[in-house]
């Protein structure tokens, strides 16, 4: 879920007029001063991270003065929680809270609807007051298309034992609370605490808002650069891998650093599942040999090569990892080969010096694997192609002997450099360009780009390759980067066929980590 | 009999002329299912593998009599229009393959289908297979392989991960225990036949003697299903393997999740609860074939 910090969480309540307490955002003390001074009244400056509990964290100051609030924000910036280090805080007006209440709307799996909660108490510890005092707690099912109406919230405010102005006052918030979930496509937003202030104003205190991460496109305006559930910020090699994700559309590819800083012999792993369920057991077998994972990768629902071929890529740019573990289901309905032939392009382009295992059961397993293993066998680490009769448990035993056994230095010993061709016929695909060195292909005999083409759309023309549809027509997705040209061509034919994959970001980060 | 598919189904194929669209169609096809009709907005006229193409779901319902399924190939976005098209069309049993629905378009889809008393399949499902009568989705990738991989017999299968519904359904096959029909009931939280659905038709089905159940942490399928034995509205034998027990449990965000589900979907609340209900637990994925061998030999 892509959640969002309470100040954007709060804008998005003022778009529909629930009121908040005067605030104002800052991201130095200086700010923070300047913050206080224009809100003219005491403050409460709180860290902007997604971590509940952060009172007792110290990510929560009060302050009468600007100078005192400014001393007061040092001590949270640069505070880290959960490796979220403090870059900005929430300058608020203090408010003089009478009561609290809460207010929340989830989507419930189960109703298959989205459900208003409402509690006549709130603030911290929630969950245990609606265990505790289930008649002060109010839920009520939201209709997609109608919504959720006036008369609904007052009744089910008054359930809980509220009457009066104060029921209508925080039908109000109810009411608009479910129109900001519905513009924005929450997958919870709540509102915790709900205070009703000395002065009798209803006021949204605190707020938690999480957007769901498949409608993150429609709402650009939020500013979401990651869509996915995080307990830290994300990592450049996460972003670098969203990038890709979010630029195509075949097949899924999910990737989760989760370790960095490690050395070379402590065990990491670089693991590329796929399938969820699948991927899961794997991780389980692989770290009951006692490696550690560097990350978690999953390419599945059928992804091109294309996409396969840059997770590897973005996986082995891990540092000091000592072996890459591919498995996933190990009965999978796609055709394996899209597998192999990605992993084999990213394998001899990073000249792979770690021993790898993966495991490419189901369609096309056979010629899966022999693509796999006949195509790295020159390279310094072993790779080694398993089948759907192999358990992923055995897999990673091999994987453990493999590495026991290993005596490479792990380095890779040359760089890959991307061929320059002389007679260059090139066309674009839908994330690459594919070019052909018709200065090659004129001498190579088997032409085996051609047969090899899955989408069938090459064909001879001067006995030299070139696409048997427009140009237009290729990188509009008729070509589907399968690979096969350049893969097959580097062992069958004459070297001709280079592919450029383009991942951005990911050459000046391996300069950086270099 | 079967569940879901079986040789009365009349199958349309919304986003037909698609790259998935069409190799799909192929598998389905192949394998013997009954496609009758595609739908692709704007190429009608045509036909993929001998299927005739329409420009509308209702104009492919006057063309072509009691069309009773479709399957939806189309991309994510557009699923939405899709899937409220076929249920305007009166179609009652929907497959939504694609991935990365949003939330509330399959919000919206649920409302109309059950307005409609029409029910999905998906969204995120590599679909289902029932043996020897039809494939809807892209269980099994090809005819062929799916044949040789998926035994006739007297198991049923659902999951919530499509890869391990292949592998379950070729594992078991593998060591001579039959199936009736494999569903993946699709990765998403919300989907519109969720597990206690599925075991409820597996229920109904006198094909099927016993279900293999996969389950994962998060949603309250799992306990849900554990309520419907408990009230004794599923009385089959059930084998279940969790996943998921090692799987870091983050700092949960929403106070309003734990509200709503209370101590549901956690991995031990749903071993637990499934335990309590007489639920054949398996805790090592390689051991369901063997214990629902042993399961099926107690039956006979």
């Amino acid at each position: 879920m892509a959640r969002l910090h309470e100040h954007k969480g709060k804008e998005l309540l003022r778009e529909f007029k629930i009121p908040t307490p005067k605030g104002i955002l800052a991201s130095s003390p200086e700010e923070v001063f300047n913050a206080v001074k224009e809100i003219a009244s005491p403050v409460v400056i709180k860290a902007q991270i997604w971590a509940t509990g952060r009172a007792g964290l110290g990510g929560i100051q009060f302050a009468q003065t600007p100078d005192e609030a400014k001393s007061a924000s040092r001590k949270i910036f640069g505070l880290k929680v959960n490796d979220f280090e403090v870059t900005q805080v929430l300058v608020e007006a203090q408010i003089k809270i009478k009561q609290e209440f809460y207010a929340g709307i989830i989507i419930d799996d189960a109703a298959k609807s989205p459900v208003m909660i409402f509690s006549s108490m709130g603030g911290t510890g929630i969950e245990e007051i609606a265990a505790k005092h289930p008649e002060k707690v109010g839920k009520l099912k939201i209709d997609i298309i109608t919504g959720f109406k006036d008369f609904q919230a007052r009744d089910l405010i008054r359930k809980t034992g509220i009457s009066g102005r104060l029921q209508m006052q925080l039908a109000d918030v109810l009411v608009k609370l479910w129109k900001v979930a519905k513009k924005y496509e929450a997958r919870s937003a709540e509102i915790n605490p709900l205070v009703l202030t000395e002065e009798g104003q209803v006021m949204a205190a605190d707020c938690r808002i999480a957007v769901d991460d498949y409608a993150v496109f429609r709402h650009p305006e939020l500013g979401i650069d990651i869509a996915r559930e995080l307990n830290r910020p994300p990592s450049e090699l996460d972003k670098i891998a969203y990038d890709v994700e979010k630029n195509d559309y075949r097949g899924t590819f999910y990737f989760i650093q989760m370790e960095e800083g490690f050395q070379k012999g402590e065990g990491y792993v670089g693991f590329h599942g796929a399938g969820g369920g699948g991927s899961m057991m794997s991780m389980d077998a692989v770290v009951a040999q006692g490696f550690k994972l560097a990350n978690f990768t999953d390419t599945s629902g059928n992804p091109p090569a294309s996409k396969v071929y840059r997770a590897a890529k973005i996986i082995l740019s891990q540092q000091n990892i000592d072996a890459y573990f591919g498995s996933g289901s190990g009965v999978a309905s796609q055709e394996q080969y899209h597998s192999a032939r990605g992993l084999v392009k990213a394998f001899r382009e990073e000249n792979l010096s770690i021993p790898a295992v993966i495991r490419l059961g189901g369609n096309s397993e056979d010629l899966a694997i022999d693509i796999l293993e006949n195509y790295t066998k020159d390279l310094p680490a072993p790779v080694e192609g398993f089948k759907k009769d192999d358990s992923a448990f055995s897999c990673a035993e091999r994987l453990k002997e493999l590495v026991d056994n290993y005596k490479g230095n792990g380095k890779p010993e040359k760089q890959f450099t991307k061929p320059i061709a002389e007679k260059p016929y090139s066309f674009e695909t839908i994330t690459g360009t594919i070019t052909y060195d018709h200065a090659a292909c004129a001498d190579c005999e088997s032409k085996i780009c051609i047969e090899k083409c899955v989408p069938e759309i090459l064909k001879l023309e001067n006995d030299v390759p070139v696409l048997a549809i427009s140009k237009d027509e290729a990188k509009a997705g008729k070509c589907i980067e399968c690979l096969a040209c350049e893969v097959e061509c580097i062992f069958h034919g004459n070297k001709g066929a280079y592919i450029d994959l383009p991942i951005a970001g990911l050459e000046e980060y391996l300069e950086k980590v270099a | 009999m079967s569940i879901l598919v079986d040789e009365n189904s009349r199958v349309l194929v919304q986003g037909i002329t698609g790259r998935e669209g069409m190799a799909r169609t192929k598998l389905m096809v192949e394998y013997g299912t009954n496609v009758v009709a595609g739908c692709t907005p704007g190429k009608g006229n045509q036909t993929v593998l001998e299927v005739p193409v329409y420009d509308t779901v209702q104009e492919a319902r006057e063309n072509v009599p009691e069309i009773n399924t479709s399957v939806i190939f189309v991309p994510a976005p557009l699923v939405k229009n899709a899937a409220l098209e076929a249920i305007a069309a009166g179609i009652k049993l929907l497959v939504l393959v694609p991935d990365r629905v949003p939330i509330y378009d399959v919000l919206e889809i649920a409302h109309a289908a059950k307005e409609a008393d029409a029910q999905f399949l998906g969204p995120n499902t590599l679909g289902m297979l029932s043996v020897d009568k039809g494939v809807l989705g892209m269980m099994g990738g090809r005819a062929q392989t799916a044949k040789q991989w998926f035994k006739k017999g007297n198991v049923g299968v659902t999951s919530r991960s499509g890869g391990i519904t292949s592998s379950i359904g070729y594992y078991l096959s593998k060591s001579g225990v039959g199936l009736s029909s494999i569903v993946h009931v699709g990765g998403d939280v919300i989907v519109g036949m969720p597990h206690p659905e599925i075991v409820k038709k597996f229920q109904d089905d006198p094909e099927t003697e016993a279900v293999v159940m996969f389950g994962e942490i998060g949603t309250s399928q799992e306990e849900q299903v554990a309520d419907l034995i408990e009230n004794g509205e599923f009385t089959k034998p059930l084998i279940a393997f969790i996943g998921g027990a090692a799987a870091k449990s983050g700092t949960r965000f929403s106070h309003a999740g734990a509200i709503v589900e209370g101590n549901r979907g956690t991995h031990a609340s749903k071993v637990k609860r499934l335990k309590e209900v007489g639920v054949h637990i398996v805790d090592n994925f390689d051991d369901i074939p063997q214990v629902t061998r042993e399961v099926l030999q107690t039956l006979n």
